[in-house]
């Protein structure tokens, strides 16, 4: 048995569908019969990739200009679903627009939204999604009972992104509402901020720095390390609540979820709110002064010692290895 | 002006976290201030008083009439607590809360409400928004800058590549993240004249809320299970003596990063 019909919230870089954005497209073609993004944008720069992995159609406001796109979006697929275009599952990704959009819509249709789900099933006739809690320990298993749409935030990495070998998808335009006091706020200026090296999602390293490094300044060995190693500099909770580096950098339950190749922890203990984030790495260092740390029961090695040591030493041998 | 924070009252992070038999997070012990919450605090203070005047309003939803966080942020300088406590409310999903709260914050006067981006036992995530919504008020999330004038709010908001300049007009709902101003300690002073503050507690019939529309009864969910997770064993440890460091090396080459 499956869905007739399932949404996935599309975003995108410019024209560059958003990786979780095709993760999310594999896991509504197993779940759905008919799978349709729905996109705040110019649906023309995106139908082909989405169309390649399984979406029918994309539902596309146009360019949404200065305009957010929680109230913009949820606005438009509210009147869609009222016009009776109801699908019986929304996905949505755990991003800044992602989480708006859902939390918005959930109010207009009056239906409750799951969020940070790592997978989404259908038992019987009933979507039942899967929540790591404590940090990755112990999975809760949701049901939803209030009927559709169905919505649920998925975490990005938890489903391969896969081709389905279709063409384009249709374009169909879904028109923005009057959003009244909701849409007042405006966006009146983007900024980019330089970033060297692979996004810390993407990234094949991520090295990350802790409590444990002491002072602000001493992250300058995990922006370092992670140059060296072609990688993305990441940090725990700790040291971006202190101020020491920006949220964006931020591994864990509250910030980035990261599955690289190799994942270097410098002076983090592993508080359950980090490991969520990172545990799915396939090979874990780490470097901290407490043997206790719970970072070292899921590291493949574990050095006991003192970052300001150990690093320096690590930095000077590769560099010396050119 | 007038700011309305949300915060919430959690279970003390630093101690292992528990479910009760029906699943629910186990929150019956002593509940302190989401440190994410503190960033709201300090910002309201900071605003108010840049702004020349007006107060602070903290707005909670907890079980068991709990003020021992209210008290935190009291004493740090809000003027006043509302507080909804009510059984009715076990079992509430993130859509009751934002009910609860939103009902909530127009018991009080305010041009802002301040919250934190999400808080760090359920993590949802969603409740700002919600807020906003049902409150039909514009709103910016995860915000690393905040300032006001002239009734208009102007955020940077964070993105994946940087950040967004956007501005509203008052009053609106603003998400702060972690680390967007240093909380102060309360003081001395500070933690005595909070007793003495007052906490206005309401239940669900203050509200207008129907018991039966929020909580186990009209959460529109329900948990099926809780399973362990696949468990990740320790590899290698090694205690440093001054060569730990070509463990690393070898590791990285074996691996062929480097």
């Amino acid at each position: 048995m499956a869905l007739s019909k399932v949404w996935v919230y599309a975003e995108a870089d410019g024209d560059k569908v958003k990786t979780i954005t095709l993760e999310m497209l594999a896991k509504a073609r197993e779940l759905g019969d008919t799978v349709e993004a729905v996109f705040g944008g110019d649906g023309d720069a995106v139908a082909a990739t989405l169309g390649a992995h399984g979406a029918s159609k994309v539902l596309a406001t146009g360019d949404l200009d200065d305009k957010l796109h929680g109230p913009a979006v949820s606005g438009a697929m509210a009147e869609a679903i009222k016009a009776g275009n109801a699908p019986d599952l929304i996905l949505f990704g755990t991003t800044y627009d992602g989480r708006d959009v859902a939390a918005r819509l959930s109010v207009k249709v009056d239906k409750p939204v799951l969020s940070n789900n790592t997978d989404v099933a259908l038992e019987g006739d009933s979507i039942v999604a899967s929540t790591p809690v404590f940090g990755g320990t112990q999975i809760v298993r949701t049901k939803l009972t209030a009927g559709t749409p169905n919505i649920v935030l998925v975490r990005p990495k938890s489903f391969a992104a896969e081709e389905s070998g279709g063409g384009a998808a249709a374009v169909e335009q879904l028109s923005v509402p009057d959003l009244g006091a909701t849409g007042a706020a405006k966006v009146v200026g983007r900024h980019v901020e330089e970033a060297t090296g692979p996004k810390l999602d993407e990234a094949e390293v991520v090295v990350s720095g802790g409590r444990g490094l002491g002072e602000a300044s001493k992250y300058e060995m995990v922006e370092t390390l992670a140059k060296l190693l072609k990688g993305a500099p990441g940090a725990s909770r700790a040291i971006v609540d202190a101020g020491w580096v920006p949220y964006s950098h931020q591994v864990g339950q509250t910030g980035k979820v990261v599955k690289p190749n190799v994942y270097i922890a410098l002076g983090i203990s592993g508080a359950t709110q980090h490991m969520v984030g990172m545990k799915g790495s396939k090979n874990i260092i780490a470097v901290n002064k407490d043997a206790e740390a719970p970072i070292f029961s899921i590291s493949d090695l574990g050095i006991v010692g003192d970052v300001h040591k150990v690093v320096p030493k690590l930095i000077e041998a590769l560099q010396a290895k050119g | 002006m007038n700011i309305a924070v949300c915060v919430k009252q959690i279970p003390d992070p630093a101690e292992p976290g528990a479910l009760n038999p029906d699943n629910t997070l186990k929150r019956d012990g002593k509940l302190i201030l989401d440190e994410s919450d503190s960033y709201g605090v300090e910002m309201a203070l900071q605003l108010v008083d840049k702004a020349g005047g007006g107060e602070v309003t903290l707005v909670s939803m907890a079980p068991n009439s709990e003020v021992s966080g209210l008290r935190t942020a009291l004493a740090m300088g809000a003027a006043k607590a509302i507080l909804v406590s009510d059984d009715g409310l076990k079992g509430a999903g993130a859509l009751d809360t934002a009910k609860v709260l939103a009902a909530a914050i127009k018991r009080t006067e305010f041009d802002l409400v301040l919250t934190a981006t999400e808080s760090s036992d359920g993590y949802t995530g969603t409740v700002p928004e919600q807020i906003a919504e049902l409150l039909e008020l514009p709103s910016v999330t995860f915000a690393k800058h905040i300032d006001v004038a002239d009734g208009t709010v102007k955020v940077q908001r964070q993105t994946e590549a940087g950040y967004d300049e956007v501005e509203s007009p008052l009053p609106a709902v603003v998400s702060v993240t972690a680390g967007v101003v240093e909380p102060r300690y309360p003081s001395f002073k500070g933690i005595m004249a909070a007793k003495s503050k007052p906490v206005d507690e309401v239940k669900l019939a203050d509200l207008g809320i129907d018991p039966n529309m929020v909580g186990w009864a009209g959460a529109g969910q329900e948990i099926v299970a809780v399973d362990k997770a696949e468990e990740r064993q320790a590899g290698e440890i090694v205690e440093d003596d001054g060569e730990a460091f070509q463990k690393i090396v070898a590791f990285l080459e074996n691996l062929k990063v480097i």
